[in-house]
């Protein structure tokens, strides 16, 4: 007989809430269409959710669905930092689609329910704590997404990204699933915990579980965009939706952080000499050669789409450290991971939110570097806000929160006494700001022809808002999101 | 009185931002208006400062920032920084008032005050650090302006490229200096400048001590600069428009060069200890490169720019003896740049604008007679610059030869004797590359006059002349204060 199981609603508040609100919208749709009313009910559900978050917040540690000692849903600090850094990323994103849906006619329905569910999606996989609970939301965020990548159906080049991006998806979640029926197979169990347990012990197969754990890494390493599975990245960038890619740039690879770092800390913690040293070439060569290519970009969502897999690499990169420091500092290795995660969310969206108004000028999708000339001539608090987060990204004050993102990072780098990575960061640091500065230093141009940008939407200036005060309040204050682990890792 | 401290910083970080909400007209009279306050609290330091115990840290201020980090605000001054500190408040504010001039008004005058005030907030906040990261925060704060400022508003078509060169290079050394400070922390678990100052390298290892002083040296040597690193910087000082100029010569250069007596020396004695000798072989090879490369130099600025890095080799030079008059030495031969090599950019730049171009063939010589207040204070500032004995440029080097004569009971006496000799050598063709200049410039011909020193330059280059002339006749008035303070952080090893 299965044990009986209860469910707490409050844990897994956030998520319904989401789901209610998607399945809401769909219906409300069907009925008056055109009305905003997907776009209203899409907003309150977002903010109900991050209501919610407040009340967890008080209430964590939670969990749920438990089997004896193990649990497949657990709240913690851990989930409630990355589950309101998705709904602040999701607000983001909707405020963004409120125009971008107006100007390339998107159904404006489907639209909010694909998003909402992708979301929920993304906010159980920060909760789960069994492999079944994470491939599932892992598919739940990504199902919707190649629908919204390829939703403006009049454009061939959208078809052909959500078609390139689906058949990379499809292809490492089957990889990732053969993985986690050998890890099965080896330990007998899917709850994270129970595997971590059941490692330890010496009857356990360890090479088996070790080959299903790297299938398992692979799988996230197709999510999370680290080279080499990243080859989907740049062109669904560039076809998507300018608000679908920010999502996809920070929601999704966000999630798929966080599945990764439960599934490497918490279940794989005693295989750790394995997944370190390969995790830390992943993050060397992500860093490397997203930068490089990012140098040759010079269709601006390409560049953010390279630089986002360079990103990647920096987040990476702690937890390569994992295996050269005692079991008990990882927790600090994973809190730079996660701290970066956190701080690359707000500054990225940032630009993102920029891009998605003045990058019109160019025809669709975000425009060349060369087209924002002049933009401080016409706009001289949109050009600073877009230089500030652009100065982030690249680390460098007065972008305090993108320098003190790197400072951890390299920290974790040298706690985990790895000089050689630590170099081949500083390098990459300087390449970084080569292409971040040459698009800054763009918008200050002075041009004969005053370029017109035309006004900025609403929407808009309410997401630039947001990620703006989000990214100045990590500039002052990052110890709201530095120093978070998931417990048990 | 620590609200000072605070006020030198936030002065100028507030009139950063406020400015630009101001009309364009009323910009640079509010940049005088702040960094003249700025100047004003930094005086207010000198008065409340007590001298008997210049070697402690005064007018602190610790607070705990970002525990995450480990990062603390932690700033306060002794006899090393609070020239440094009044230093950097003064050019800034003679920068200012130089901008006022009707002939000179910058073009886009908001963004540019915005720039140089957020600049100074970096430049201080280097000097008033005692926290490593603060420290390497505040060192990089000063990059994006910099490279705004030179960018935005410099002179010649090579201005955006020299730009670039300057944020990445430095930035590049940025990075090498952030690893070697984690390099330090996570051997000792502390940020705190003080408290690993007093430790003196106590629990860092032999051979990490070496790693971190190579990392850490090595980046701050790109400020410096230090030969070979220097490459940088010609193109830098000769594209940036004079306050630019002024600032990158008369300040940032000094960042370096204060990192590595504040950090480098007493944090990482054993590191010093062995990395020394290579220090001082660079600062001596960087003198008398500097003086052949000026020889060769057909424009002012460019001279001007040349010259630096051979002066920034005798302060390489005293510090690489570790000793207190070595460091003493640096010291002031660090504040006297400062002042000579930013009276020379700025009188660099009044010639600019009266001639159209720095070219030292293309100003056509006789400017003494052409105009003979500019063309004296011409020759003041070179002969102050090539060392006149009465003059500022004088002590500082002289120090650092001799020091160099009875260096570190550690270091190999005889290797420092045959950099003296080398770095004399430096100093001789020194005077002998301002003596050309100042033969094609100043002397010559009379031809067509041209305007002599304007009311508004009088006050910005008088306060720099007389500062030259009394710290050249009296060097205790800095040696002094900074003497204490060189000799605590040696003697912690």
């Amino acid at each position: 007989m299965p044990p009986e199981q209860s469910i707490d609603y409050l844990a897994t508040g956030p998520p319904l809430v989401l789901i209610a609100g998607a399945l809401a919208v769909l219906v409300a749709d069907a009925f008056r269409p055109r009305s905003g009313l997907a776009a209203g009910g899409a907003l309150t559900a977002v903010l109900v959710a991050l209501g919610v978050e407040a009340v967890l917040a008080a209430n964590a540690p939670l969990a749920t669905f438990c089997v004896g000692a193990s649990c497949s849903y657990a709240v913690d600090s851990f989930t409630v930092l990355f589950q309101v850094v998705l709904l602040l990323a999701g607000l983001v994103v909707l405020l963004l689609a409120r125009v971008e849906i107006r100007q390339t006619r998107l159904p404006a329905g489907e639209f909010h329910f694909l998003l909402l569910a992708a979301l929920a999606g993304a906010l159980t996989l920060a909760a789960g704590r069994d492999l079944v609970i994470l491939v599932v939301g892992l598919e739940v965020v990504s199902l919707p997404l190649f629908a919204l990548v390829a939703l403006r159906r009049y454009d061939g080049r959208s078809t052909e990204a959500g078609l390139k991006m689906f058949l990379v998806s499809v292809t490492s979640t089957a990889v990732m699933l053969f993985g986690i029926s050998l890890v099965y197979g080896a330990t007998g169990t899917m709850f994270l915990d129970a595997i971590g347990a059941a490692l330890r012990r010496p009857d356990t197969p360890g090479a088996v579980a070790a080959a299903g754990m790297v299938l398992v890494l692979v799988g996230f390493g197709f999510k999370i965009s680290a080279v080499p599975f990243h080859f989907w990245t740049p062109d669904t960038y560039q076809g998507a939706p300018v608000t679908v890619a920010a999502f996809l740039s920070v929601v999704s690879k966000a999630a798929g952080f966080a599945g990764l770092i439960l599934v490497l800390t918490v279940a794989f913690g005693p295989l750790v000499a394995v997944w370190g040293p390969l995790v830390a070439v992943l993050a060397a060569v992500t860093m490397t050669l997203g930068n490089l290519v990012a140098l040759r970009q010079r269709t601006v969502m390409r560049l953010l789409a390279w630089s986002s897999i360079a990103q990647a690499g920096y987040m990476l990169a702690p937890l390569g450290m994992a295996a050269g420091v005692a079991g008990t500092r990882v927790p600090e290795l994973v809190a730079a991971t996660v701290g970066y995660l956190a701080i690359y969310a707000a500054m990225s969206l940032g630009v993102f939110a920029v891009v998605s108004y003045a990058g019109w000028i160019g025809g669709r999708g975000g425009g060349e570097v060369d087209d924002y000339r002049g933009l401080a001539g016409s706009h001289p608090v949109t050009a600073l806000a877009l230089a500030f987060f652009l100065a982030c990204l690249a680390g460098l004050p007065p972008g305090l929160a993108g320098l003190f993102a790197k400072i951890v990072v390299f920290r974790g780098v040298l706690t985990g006494g790895f000089g050689a990575l630590a170099v081949l960061m500083v390098v990459n640091t300087v390449i970084g700001l080569y292409y971040y500065l040459a698009w800054a230093s763009r918008l200050f141009a002075r041009t004969g022809s005053s370029v017109h940008f035309g006004r900025m939407p609403r929407p808009v200036v309410a997401a630039v808002l947001l990620s703006g005060v989000a990214t100045v309040l990590m500039s002052v204050l990052p110890q709201l999101v530095l120093g978070i682990a998931p417990a048990g890792g | 009185m620590n609200l000072l401290t605070v006020l030198v910083i936030l002065l100028p970080l507030a009139g950063c931002l406020v400015v630009l909400a101001l009309p364009e007209r009323v910009a640079v009279g509010f940049c005088v208006y702040v960094s003249g306050l700025t100047l004003a609290a930094a005086v207010g330091m000198v008065t409340w400062f007590d001298y008997g115990r210049a070697d402690q840290v005064q007018l602190s201020v610790d607070l705990p920032w970002i525990p995450a980090l480990g990062l603390r605000l932690h700033l306060g001054v002794d006899g090393i920084s609070l020239p440094l500190v009044v230093l950097t408040a003064l050019l800034c504010a003679l920068c200012a008032v130089y901008l006022t001039r009707p002939a000179g008004s910058p073009d886009r005058p908001r963004a540019l005050v915005s720039l140089l005030l957020l600049a100074q907030v970096g430049m201080t906040g280097t000097f008033l650090a005692l926290d490593l990261l603060l420290f390497f925060m505040f060192f990089e704060v000063v990059l994006v302006p910099m490279y705004a400022v030179i960018a935005g508003w410099g002179g010649g078509p090579g201005r955006v490229a020299a730009a670039r060169q300057f944020i990445l290079y430095t930035l590049l050394g940025s990075g090498v200096l952030l690893t070697g400070l984690l390099v330090i922390y996570t051997s000792t678990s502390t940020l705190d400048i003080l408290e690993l100052t007093r430790r003196g390298g106590a629990g860092i290892g032999a051979t990490v001590q070496v790693v971190a002083f190579l990392l850490v040296a090595g980046g701050l040597a790109v400020k410096v600069p230090v030969w070979p690193l220097h490459s940088w910087l010609p193109d830098a000082h000769t594209e940036a428009p004079t306050v630019g100029s002024v600032l990158l010569a008369g300040v940032l250069l000094k960042m370096g060069s204060y990192g590595l007596v504040r950090i480098a020396v007493p944090v990482l004695p054993a590191g010093a200890a062995e990395i020394a000798p290579v220090l001082g072989a660079l600062g001596v090879v960087g003198i008398v490169y500097a003086a052949l490369a000026c020889l060769a130099q057909r424009d002012l600025k460019r001279l001007i720019a040349f010259s630096s890095v051979g002066h920034m080799g005798f302060v390489l030079l005293g510090i690489a003896t570790l000793t207190p008059a070595g460091l003493n030495g640096a010291l002031f031969a660090n504040l006297a740049h400062g002042l000579i090599t930013g009276l020379l950019f700025f009188l660099a730049g009044g010639l600019a604008q009266r001639c159209g171009d720095t070219d030292i063939a293309g100003l056509g010589g006789g400017l003494l007679g052409r105009a003979p207040r500019l063309g004296g204070l011409l020759v003041f500032a070179a002969i102050a610059s090539l060392g006149l004995p009465g003059l500022a440029g004088f002590w500082g080097e002289l120090l650092a030869l001799l020091s160099a004569f009875q260096p570190a009971g550690a270091l190999d006496r005889e290797l420092y004797l045959g950099f003296m000799a080398v770095a004399g050598l430096g100093a001789v063709l020194t005077a002998g590359y301002l003596l050309v200049m100042l033969r094609r410039v100043a002397q010559g011909p009379v031809g067509e006059p041209v305007a002599d020193v304007s009311a508004v330059e009088w006050v910005v280059w008088a306060p720099l002349v007389v500062l030259v002339v009394v710290a050249g006749l009296w060097p205790r008035l800095v040696l002094g204060v900074t003497d204490g303070a060189v000799r605590t952080l040696l003697g912690g090893g």
